[in-house]
């Protein structure tokens, strides 16, 4: 189809641009910017007026749960809150059930995001078999059937040998390894930051150290092997600087930090408030301010940690709920907020959450040039509206901001030239 | 500030109580009673009435606090004094000291701490002043003083040294 | 190891539970921890035990006060001692008592928290005593019962035992009369104790001049200051010039987690000696939340002699439990 998106202010930061263009598009691709191309006739005019067009976010870290956790959440319900919040492609993690270990999974999963029809769904496949750390997962296989990583994430059970083995195998292969930088042992049974909260309310506490003695691990590796690594979830100061001198040095090492991590800290869990309880956890507030200079100074991506619940997982005492917030649809207007607040600008916004994750993956999307996917989000600013159960669409409704007012709101969206959601 | 009750000596009226006390245990052939005061007031005027009447059993004393009915809108008075009673209650005759009987709801109390404590013979009520509108069907069976007063007005004594009938404005 | 003399938790702003707690008119409502509480009603919450203190003594040892009220003792975490107080204290007060002992009943055959709840509260269930191994259990539970059922805390996880905290200033109250002069220290499992991080917020809120928390580094939680008090690594340094010691139960679990290395070294460097005793003011008091472990907090000698008031403290711990239990209970409130 071809489709016309016109007057709207075009933020492009992969190629430098930022200013109100028209936008042509024809067989899936962005065909012009500008002038309208020769022969061209709109079926569909978007008129994009006082609204802001960009790429379509790229999310480098989210649980759909399907298979095996359908209760939680569904791939057509999560690619569905997805596209409604700019995002066209969503990276999914291989804790399912069965894992994502086998071509035949990864299949399943692409079938089904294909048939749901929104957002392009990106398996991450799992790095060793069952993602239980002992056997290498066959790579090339699931290389082969479409995933574009492979990760041991959201686990941490495998050793130093097996893991700079797998390191060295996903390097023939040309695989990125996604991980989450965590030590599980000095971890143990914590659930809040090692501070302040931890000590007056006597929740186990989760040290910085259980996150810089992983990064330091794996920055020893990634050297050493070459393999590139990308670790998400950063959550404290010490692995920003730690990460920001090892790109320094050239170590094909990348990094994301979930988009409420920039805003919220170890206070917000107040007197147990289990919808605070996340993974990595809450830090605190300069560990946030740390994490922000690292989105604005291009070290860190952003994504959202996705992790919708069923309602009776955060229903018990703290420790015994189960972290992680519902988080797709509350990406946007966290990170308008900050733009609002003059903390980000409006081309790191985009940076962080479509270029910088596009370019990490490999992949043509991420920026608005004539011939990418025409993969695209049409954002109106100053929309305001209320989170409520009615217009929520992830199934996991476990989000702190329920009943929050947000300020910024998705518009359009388009995945491959398609109309997924709009009005 | 209240005012005291004009032309009213306490000592005098208890003086008239602990002849009608001793008359009514003689007439009911009640021997070596049991007396029992209601903290405070109560107790103030058992304590003169026990030496009068030189009764040989010790004086008891309880504290009704906890058996109040309307404990669950005021709430629990932090004074609250131990409750004391230094014979078995089983079989006695016993004689109930209080200081003012109003609506009858601390007689209540009172009784019913009183048959926590065993089964008496008898229970015989004497108050100082008695001002009417019950609220149960109480009644006391010595009587220092009747009252008439409106419900506006409150009266108390005040002790233990010296007593003073005082009313108050509610 | 000692610490700087910066009042602690002085830039900290402690987490509040007054809404969760009190009721529109500031009354207690339920009772799941110290933190957040005025010293108006930790001290009502004394005085009203002092009336109760004699119950007990009398002929009768029963007062209606909870006559046809039903509590329910929950205790998913086993405490013998301790369900024996809260059920002791709710018949003292006329209560009817039901004992819940969750790891043989239901629960463990997975029902949830919520659902053990509405089912006894189907069953008229007025009050829950609570004990379980997660922090912030008894709040969890206080945030989804019916508005007219109450929640006491006897202890979750690491975080709270407000009813022991309570009853140990009620002692101090005793013995000491004046808390603003007061120089305390808590000698023990720091990280771990749910009493410790208790008393020491009472201890705050009653204006005590100076609280210590003596214990190796392993046992101490990250930030000593936002719990409100000093660190010494040395018990010397840490007993001079104190007016009252707490002890704190040592649990052998701590030496199979790599947190000391033996109850010998424990005692040597941290457990209470009449020698010991001297570095502290002549006229110390010691207590201990109990059970006691003879020769790892303290020997015989301490546990026994004039200057502990241990046993003290468990009968106060009923008179306290039954205050708790009437100023959240005592009082009518609107159901729905």
């Amino acid at each position: 189809m071809n489709i016309l998106i016109k007057n709207g202010r075009v933020v492009d930061p992969a190629n430098g641009y930022d200013g109100v263009q028209d936008v042509f598009i024809a067989n899936g691709k962005i065909e012009s910017l500008g002038t309208e191309p020769a022969g061209f006739t709109a079926e569909l005019t978007i008129d994009a007026s006082d609204q802001w067009v960009m790429p379509g976010f790229v999310d480098l870290s989210a649980s759909l749960r399907e298979p095996g956790y359908e209760h939680k959440a569904t791939i057509a319900s999560e690619s569905k809150a997805a596209v409604s919040a700019g995002y066209t492609a969503v990276c999914c993690l291989p804790d399912t059930t069965p894992v994502l270990d086998t071509p035949s999974v990864a299949q399943l999963i692409l079938d089904k995001a294909e048939e749901a029809g929104y957002a392009k769904v990106l398996p991450f496949g799992a790095l060793t078999v069952g993602l239980e750390g002992h056997t290498l997962s066959e790579m090339f296989a699931l290389k082969k059937a479409g995933c574009v990583a492979v990760s041991q994430a959201p686990k941490n059970n495998i050793n130093s040998q097996v893991l700079r083995r797998a390191l060295q195998y996903a390097k023939t292969h040309d695989l990125l390894v996604v991980l989450k930088p965590e030590d599980v042992l000095i971890k143990d049974r914590g659930c809040v930051h090692e501070g302040a909260i931890s000590s007056r309310l006597g929740l186990a506490g989760i040290p910085v150290s259980a996150e810089t003695v992983a990064i330091a691990q794996l920055i020893q590796l990634a050297e050493e092997t070459g393999a590139r690594v990308h670790l998400t979830g950063l959550s404290s100061t010490k692995a920003v600087s730690m990460l920001a001198r090892a790109q320094f040095a050239n170590i094909a090492m990348t990094a994301d930090v979930h988009a409420h991590q920039l805003h919220l800290t170890e206070l917000d869990v107040g007197t147990f408030d289990a919808n605070y309880h996340v993974s990595p956890p809450l830090r605190s507030a300069s560990d946030r301010d740390a994490l922000l200079a690292g989105v604005v100074e291009g070290i860190l991506s952003v994504s959202s940690g996705h992790q919708p619940h069923e309602a009776e997982a955060k229903q018990a005492p703290f420790p015994s709920t189960e972290p992680g917030i519902s988080s797709l649809e509350t990406v946007l207007p966290l990170m308008l907020k900050l733009v609002d607040e003059k903390l980000l600008s409006l081309s790191q916004l985009v940076s962080s959450l479509a270029h910088g994750p596009s370019e990490i993956l490999g992949l043509e999307t991420g920026c608005l040039s004539v011939g990418a996917p025409a993969d695209i989000c049409i954002v109106k600013a100053k929309e305001t509206w209320q989170i409520d159960e009615k217009n929520w669409l992830s199934r996991g409704m476990n989000t702190p901001y329920l009943g929050h007012q947000m300020k910024g709101r998705v518009t359009y969206t388009l995945v491959n030239g398609r109309l997924v959601f709009g009005k | 500030m209240g005012e005291t009750v004009s032309a009213v000596d306490v000592e005098d009226i208890i003086d008239t109580m602990a002849g009608e006390l001793a008359q009514e245990m003689k007439r009911k052939k009640r021997v070596d009673p049991l007396m029992i005061g209601v903290h405070t007031g109560g107790l103030w005027v058992a304590e003169k009435l026990h030496r009068k009447l030189g009764l040989k059993k010790p004086l008891g004393e309880i504290d009704i606090s906890f058996y109040r009915d309307d404990f669950s809108r005021i709430g629990l008075n932090p004074q609250v004094k131990p409750s004391q009673i230094p014979c078995e209650v089983e079989g006695e005759n016993i004689i109930l000291v209080d200081d003012v009987l109003y609506t009858g709801r601390t007689s209540r109390a009172a009784l019913n701490e009183i048959f926590d404590y065993g089964r008496p013979v008898s229970v015989t009520l004497a108050v100082l002043v008695d001002r009417g509108e019950r609220e149960l069907p109480l009644h006391a069976d010595i009587v220092g003083l009747k009252l008439d007063l409106s419900p506006e007005k409150q009266v108390k004594l005040t002790g233990p040294a010296p007593l003073v009938l005082e009313t108050n404005r509610n | 190891m000692s610490s700087s003399k910066q009042p602690a938790s002085t830039s900290f702003k402690a987490p509040d539970s007054s809404r969760l707690q009190l009721d529109e008119q500031g009354r207690l409502r339920h009772f799941l921890t110290v933190e957040s509480l005025s010293k108006d009603i930790l001290t009502e919450i004394m005085d009203v035990a002092e009336s109760f203190s004699s119950v007990g003594h009398q002929a009768v040892k029963k007062v209606p006060v909870l006559r046809g009220k039903t509590i329910v003792n929950l205790f998913f975490e086993n405490s013998t001692r301790t369900r024996t107080t809260f059920d002791l204290a709710a018949k003292r007060l006329s209560a009817d008592v039901i004992n819940l002992n969750i790891a043989t009943s239901a629960t463990s055959k997975g029902e949830s928290i919520l659902d053990t709840i509405r089912n006894l509260e189907a069953m008229h269930a007025d009050m829950f005593v609570v004990r379980h191994s997660d922090s912030g259990a008894a709040h969890f539970i206080a945030n989804n019962v019916e508005p007219h059922v109450s929640v006491i805390n006897a202890g979750d996880g690491s975080h709270a035992h407000p009813t022991q905290a309570m009853l140990d200033m009620f002692t101090i109250r005793q013995v000491k009369k004046d808390f603003s002069n007061l120089n305390v220290a808590i000698i023990g499992d720091i990280l771990h104790s749910r009493v410790a991080r208790s008393q020491i917020q009472a201890l705050n809120t009653l204006g005590v001049k100076d609280i210590r928390v003596i214990a190796p580094r392993t046992l101490l939680p990250s930030d000593v200051g936002s719990l409100g008090a000093h660190a010494y690594g040395d018990l010397r340094q840490g007993l001079d010039n104190v007016d009252v010691i707490i002890m704190l139960r040592l649990q052998r679990e701590r030496m199979g987690s790599a947190l000391l290395p033996s109850e010998h070294e424990y005692f040597e460097c941290f457990g209470l000696t009449e020698e010991k005793l001297a570095y502290a003011k002549p006229d110390v008091t010691v207590m201990h939340p109990g059970p006691i472990n003879r020769g790892v907090e303290m020997d015989a000698a301490v546990a026994d002699g004039a200057h502990s008031v241990i046993l003290q403290q468990v009968t106060n711990g009923i008179a306290v439990r039954m205050a708790v239990m009437t100023l959240t209970l005592g009082h009518s409130r609107v159901a729905g």
